[in-house]
């Protein structure tokens, strides 16, 4: 699931974050934000390199818009993150 | 696009589109039927020099003229609302991308396994070429993958904008702090154009949507072009 080298990208190959029953709303914000949480719980649970957690990082950076994201990593380095990680 | 005295729809470029087409002309014709009846009913009754003698009393007319249009409500009503439940329909979203409503600019993320960012200005009228559509193009189009169904989020980062593209039936608004998706699949290659469809400000005419259909290894040669850029 690494960021794939110009030349080499294939749509067929791509899967994006799937469907998911628990937010079947139009507004997906609550998809891209239990996403963000449920990587960072996982790799502080599980360290850095347990592969499973890449899961919740690639839901998570398909759903989430850029400037989204950046914020809370900015957050959660200067401690003020509202959610549990 | 649009081209001046067009009285109809756009021609459809996505299978809802097609679908919002024949609900259409299913309405129409229902209207038309209904409004040629009554012309024809008033017709008659204003030139007959006749008067009718039960004009105050007539429980079976009645009775008819509340059953059918309630049929004919129905027969509205059914359609409307398959077609409402299909525009929400995502049917395993091969791609998501990302749109943010800017005072006055959209800007697009391809984040799945890559990151593919960027800014689309409308196109000021001396940068224009022949041909081009005023106030419709912009520096940098949306690429998208035909016959491939594509989820795109909506959203904003200042005030409520509105991401349309009419001849796909596309229509969502993008409000700051929602994540609004929608289910997008071009049907044939194309350029397919929008505009903001929300008051957003001074410059709200002039932040055009432009979606560029093409087919999927052309647009795995647009990623990479775009990833080498970067």
């Amino acid at each position: 699931m690494s960021d794939p080298e110009p030349g080499t990208y294939k749509v067929a190959e791509v899967k994006t974050a799937p469907f998911d029953a628990r937010f079947p709303n139009t507004n997906q914000a609550r998809y891209c934000w239990q996403g963000y949480i449920d990587f960072h719980r996982c790799t502080n649970i599980r360290g850095e390199d347990y592969e499973p957690c890449q899961y919740f990082k690639h839901v998570y950076r398909a759903m989430c818009p850029k400037s989204w994201s950046d914020m809370w990593d900015e957050q959660r380095e200067s401690g003020t993150f509202a959610g549990r990680v | 696009m649009a081209t001046p005295a067009q009285l109809g729809l756009m021609d459809a470029a996505s299978p809802v589109m097609e679908e919002m087409i024949y609900f259409h002309d299913h309405v129409m014709l229902v209207l038309i039927l209904i409004t040629c009846l009554i012309f024809y009913s008033m017709l008659v009754l204003i030139s007959s020099k006749y008067i009718y003698r039960f004009l105050t009393d007539g429980h079976v007319i009645e009775t008819v003229w509340t059953v059918i249009p309630a049929i004919i409500l129905v027969v509205v009503a059914l359609p409307s609302l398959k077609l409402l439940y299909l525009t929400d329909e995502l049917d395993n979203p091969q791609l998501t991308i990302k749109s943010v409503g800017h005072q006055w600019y959209w800007s697009y993320e391809y984040t799945d396994y890559y990151d593919i960012e960027f800014d689309s200005y409308m196109l000021p009228l001396g940068d224009l070429s022949k041909g081009d559509a005023r106030l419709l193009e912009v520096d940098n189009r949306v690429v998208l993958p035909v016959d491939t169904s594509v989820r795109v989020l909506v959203t904003a980062a200042d005030v409520i904008h509105s991401w349309t593209v009419p001849s796909l039936g596309l229509k969502m608004d993008a409000v700051p702090g929602r994540l609004n998706q929608l289910a997008l699949q071009c049907s044939r290659v194309g350029t397919f154009y929008g505009q903001c469809s929300e008051i957003c400000g001074a410059n709200h005419s002039f932040m055009p949507i432009v979606i560029e259909a093409v087919p999927v290894e052309v647009f795995e040669g647009w990623c990479d072009m775009m990833l080498d850029e970067e």
